[in-house]
């Protein structure tokens, strides 16, 4: 039973409640360390990095990944960069401009205690990374260069290219790889975590699943800390790399761990359009290409002229004139709208007629090819291997695609879920971003969660709980483990006629028109009837071949799409019952005239946490809301123009 | 387009393996070759055959999953790039295409195309890092890095660990893998107090894994998907004269 939700917010004014709260926060002692088990599940840039942290601090971490290497996970294609409020640029930023840029961005559905604390410890992140090795762009005085993302009016992005995902993660990595030559930290590679263990209410172990060998195996653990990233392959194509999936922190949501506005979902502006039908993901191109393109569409419906022969004044360049202060670098989820709206208008490009043109030509002409290259030349790369196109020739096509997932498992200010001992980081939880994310953002979260918070927030978990780690014996194990096992037996037994991948595309094209970009209560409606249908059809059709105790690709993918089936609903539930537009989540029947989210502060200024009771007609989640009480900012329609 | 595919089969590492036929039909010239094996694959499992076991995640050449040798090359005909980043608009159409594993010693099968590569981690933990334990790192920007050579650190740092340079070479030669990491930390300011140890480490680690020597044939240059450059090695040749010298006179 779950009583109210008490997100645990220290008192005190904003600007002093982390320091208060670190100043009285329970401790571990050095020599009682080591006596503690922390289960790590993800090794991306939260997951490395927290497991990394607590290694040096000297507890024992278990990280587990599916990934063949920690250095895999997705946070390695982030593209653009990482925010932090160091004010190098002398252009006004602060660490209030960056948490309220980003509670404005999230279009006022976060907690401001997190976010404030999110804003402050950015700095340190940079600090971290650069003695790491991180080799972040300079200036030819050797000092950090910064570029801008949408969302912001200073420049405080900090970036590696157009790989800055990958080189922070190699520096969680490298820290990590570290720990593991010292022995604080246990690497478990190719192992999915399948469920989670509750003892006596605590979360206390995982049951896991070797993917090499098939193993099934339990692991205690004095807490456990998901780290397993976001759910945005629920609608099949997205810019996730393939293995992204929803399992682990759907397992525990149905140990009873709340999920946190599933329906929050970032549709990114910048991907290279669909192309046919076999497409297996969408591939971004990052938004800080915005500095410098410029976006646009033919004013006529249906112009078909290469876009080289279409003069300039028949040229819209939808954004500049639609939010002429922040122009090309609009929000995500504005940008995204304001492109599917045009192309709903009939005039999108390139075959499909979904697509806009991002646009270089001026920069180039102003900056000079070479400058271009440099800033993204690897994305300029990945363009032409994709399309076989030229973008220093002809402007880029793009559209949006699936991108980040801002819900997640619920957590309160020391991000831990409403089951003790159960810690969610990074994109897996719901807390920092509200309904849409600012860009260069999230690896300020993964890393911020890693290496400055739960360092700090979990000895006051930890520190009663010396001794009461479990033995794996226990019947809470054995019974877990034994449902794994019949799970997957029963995966392999159905021996139907369609193939996995067959369910995960027909539910990703649903949840794609009906959930998507553009929601309303009709349409969700209809996914809602839709989806346990599908559901059925999967348990009693669907072939997956080979066997469990054997390298089986088919077995893992069924096992993530099964999830999908049953999350698919929980998400369209959460918008339909979320009866107001905000941010990344815009229902079609809440718009001002101009057509732009409109919020219902009065009603919806809360965080919708589900709890798990069946799906479908067997019964549906219980909600409960947290109120989210703004004692610093004010809340205001979210305007860019 | 079509295609006629001769595929690498082999159930675990201690089976007998074998290039198995397949006919891909239909194939739209945009597909990505892994989307082709996917499509493949659907055909296998509506037949109640198994699917032809590959790895890949992100899918867009940065995480350095997928590792096929195609037609006898890593990564396949489109340098520089990942076997993710390659269209079948590259081949020819009635083209026969071969795929393989990267092979390697030190990177044993697990099954079809899919190989362990976690040799390399190993030479990472050696000693692939700087010790900056979180929470004790300077102000960013009181030590200034010059930015050549914060680029050049970059170049070597580009490198997605995907094991193509010893998939690649005849002596499944680690050395770019190892001269990437070495390089990328000892360029930078910060990586100076432990450059001596590391390369020695790291280059220890490479050994017992079983890679082999350099011989200057410059496949890995040739196949690395994140054009780590071969003059690299050269690096990694002086960094462990020097380190070597330096450890036996006693430092």
């Amino acid at each position: 039973m779950i009583g109210s939700l008490d997100a645990r917010i220290p008192s005190g004014p904003l600007a002093d409640k982390w320091t208060r709260h670190k100043d009285h926060a329970r401790l571990v002692a050095p020599n009682n360390r080591r006596k503690f088990e922390i289960i790590v599940v993800g090794s991306g840039l939260a997951g490395g990095s927290a497991a990394a942290t607590l290694g040096e601090l000297g507890y024992n971490v278990k990280c587990f990944c599916y990934q063949d290497s920690p250095r895999r996970a997705h946070s390695i294609a982030a593209q653009g960069g990482i925010n932090a409020a160091k004010n190098y640029q002398n252009d006004g930023d602060s660490v209030f401009r960056l948490f309220y840029d980003t509670i404005k961005g999230g279009d006022f559905r976060a907690r401001e205690a997190n976010v404030y604390r999110l804003a402050e410890v950015s700095n340190l992140i940079i600090d971290q990374c650069v003695e790491q090795g991180v080799p972040f762009a300079r200036e030819y005085g050797g000092l950090l260069a910064n570029r801008s993302f949408g969302g912001a009016q200073v420049s405080r992005t900090f970036y590696a290219r157009g790989q800055t995902g990958q080189q922070l993660l190699l520096g969680a990595y490298q820290a990590l790889c570290r720990q593991i030559a010292a022995g604080t930290v246990e690497m478990f590679p190719q192992t999915e975590m399948l469920d989670l263990v509750l003892v006596d209410g605590h979360a206390k172990g995982t049951i896991t699943r070797n993917l090499v060998t098939g193993k099934i195996e339990a692991y205690a653990g004095d807490a456990v800390v998901l780290a397993t990233g976001g759910y945005g392959n629920v609608f099949y194509l997205s810019t996730n790399a393939r293995g992204c999936n929803v399992t682990a922190t759907y397992r525990a949501y149905k140990k009873g761990a709340l999920f946190a506005n599933p329906c929050f979902t970032q549709i990114h502006p910048t991907c290279i359009p669909v192309s046919g039908a076999n497409q297996s993901k969408l591939t971004l191109m990052s938004e800080s290409l915005r500095n410098d393109g410029r976006v646009w569409v033919p004013k006529k419906p249906g112009d078909k002229r290469p876009p080289n022969q279409i003069p300039e004044d028949e040229r819209d360049y939808y954004l500049e004139r639609k939010y002429p202060s922040f122009g090309n670098l609009a929000p995500r989820d504005i940008s995204s709208r304001a492109a599917k709206e045009v192309c709903d208008e009939g005039r999108g490009v390139g075959d499909s007629g979904r697509g806009v043109y991002l646009d270089f030509a001026d920069a180039i002409a102003r900056l000079g090819e070479n400058t271009i290259r440099e800033r993204y030349g690897n994305l300029f790369h990945i363009y032409e291997k994709i399309t076989g196109e030229n973008a220093y020739q002809r402007p880029m096509r793009i559209y949006p695609a699936v991108h980040y997932t801002m819900g997640g498992l619920w957590v309160d200010y020391n991000l831990m879920s409403n089951v003790p001992g159960l810690h969610v980081i990074g994109e897996a939880n719901f807390s920092d971003h509200g309904a849409n994310r600012l860009g260069a953002s999230a690896l300020m979260q993964g890393l911020a969660d890693g290496y400055f918070v739960l360092p700090y927030t979990l000895p006051v978990y930890l520190a009663p709980q010396i001794g009461k780690r479990p033995s794996i014996d226990r019947p809470e194990f054995r019974k877990a483990e034994s449902e794994v096992r019949s799970r997957t037996e029963k995966l392999l037994a159905i021996n139907g006629k369609r193939s996995v991948d067959s369910f995960h595309r027909e539910l990703g094209l649903l949840l794609w028109d009906k959930c998507g970009m553009a929601r309303n209560a009709r349409g969700l409606r209809e996914a809602l009837a839709w989806i346990p249908e599908m559901r059925e059809h999967f348990w009693r059709e669907v072939r997956v071949p080979g066997d469990g105790e054997e390298f089986n690709q088919s077995l893992e993918r069924a096992g993530r799409v099964a999830d999908f089936l049953e999350f698919g609903e929980l998400m369209c539930i959460d918008a339909l019952m979320r009866d107001e537009s905000c941010g990344g989540h815009f229902r079609e029947e809440h718009q001002t005239p101009d057509g732009e989210a409109r919020r219902d502060d009065d009603n919806f200024a809360d965080v919708f946490a589900w709890e798990y009771q069946g799906n479908g007609s067997v019964a549906a989640p219980k909600l409960h809301r947290e109120p989210l009480n703004f004692e610093t900012v004010q809340l205001t329609q979210r305007s860019y123009k | 387009m079509n295609f006629k595919l001769k595929v690498w089969r082999q159930k675990d590492r201690k089976a007998k393996g074998e290039l198995v036929e397949y006919n891909a039909r239909n194939v739209s010239p945009n597909t990505s070759f892994l989307e082709m094996l996917d499509v493949v694959n659907e055909g296998l499992v509506a037949q109640g055959k198994e699917p032809i076991a590959f790895d890949s995640d992100c899918r867009e050449g940065i995480c350095g999953t997928c590792s096929l040798t195609i037609n006898g090359e890593a990564h396949g005909p489109d340098h520089p790039g990942a076997a993710c980043e390659v269209y079948m608009r590259r081949f020819k159409d009635g083209e026969t295409i071969v795929v393989e594993p990267f092979r390697a010693k030190p990177f044993p099968l697990i099954k079809d195309l899919v190989v362990d590569r976690s040799a390399l981690d190993r030479i990472v933990q050696a000693g692939g890092f700087i010790a900056a334990r979180a929470g004790s790192a300077p102000e960013a920007n009181s030590t200034p890095v010059p930015k050549h050579e914060a680029d050049l650190a970059m170049e070597a740092a580009a490198c997605i660990g995907c094991g193509a340079c010893a998939a690649a070479c005849p002596n499944a030669s680690a050395m770019l893998f190892t001269a990437a990491k070495v390089s990328h930390l000892s360029f930078l300011p910060q990586g100076q107090p432990e450059r001596t140890r590391r390369v020695l480490k790291m280059v220890t680690a490479m050994d017992a894994e079983g890679f082999g020597n350099c011989t200057n044939t410059y496949e890995c240059e040739a196949v690395c998907p994140a054009s780590i450059s071969a003059s690299l090695i050269a690096k990694l040749n002086r960094e462990y004269a020097v380190a070597s010298l330096r450890r036996s006179g006693g430092e």
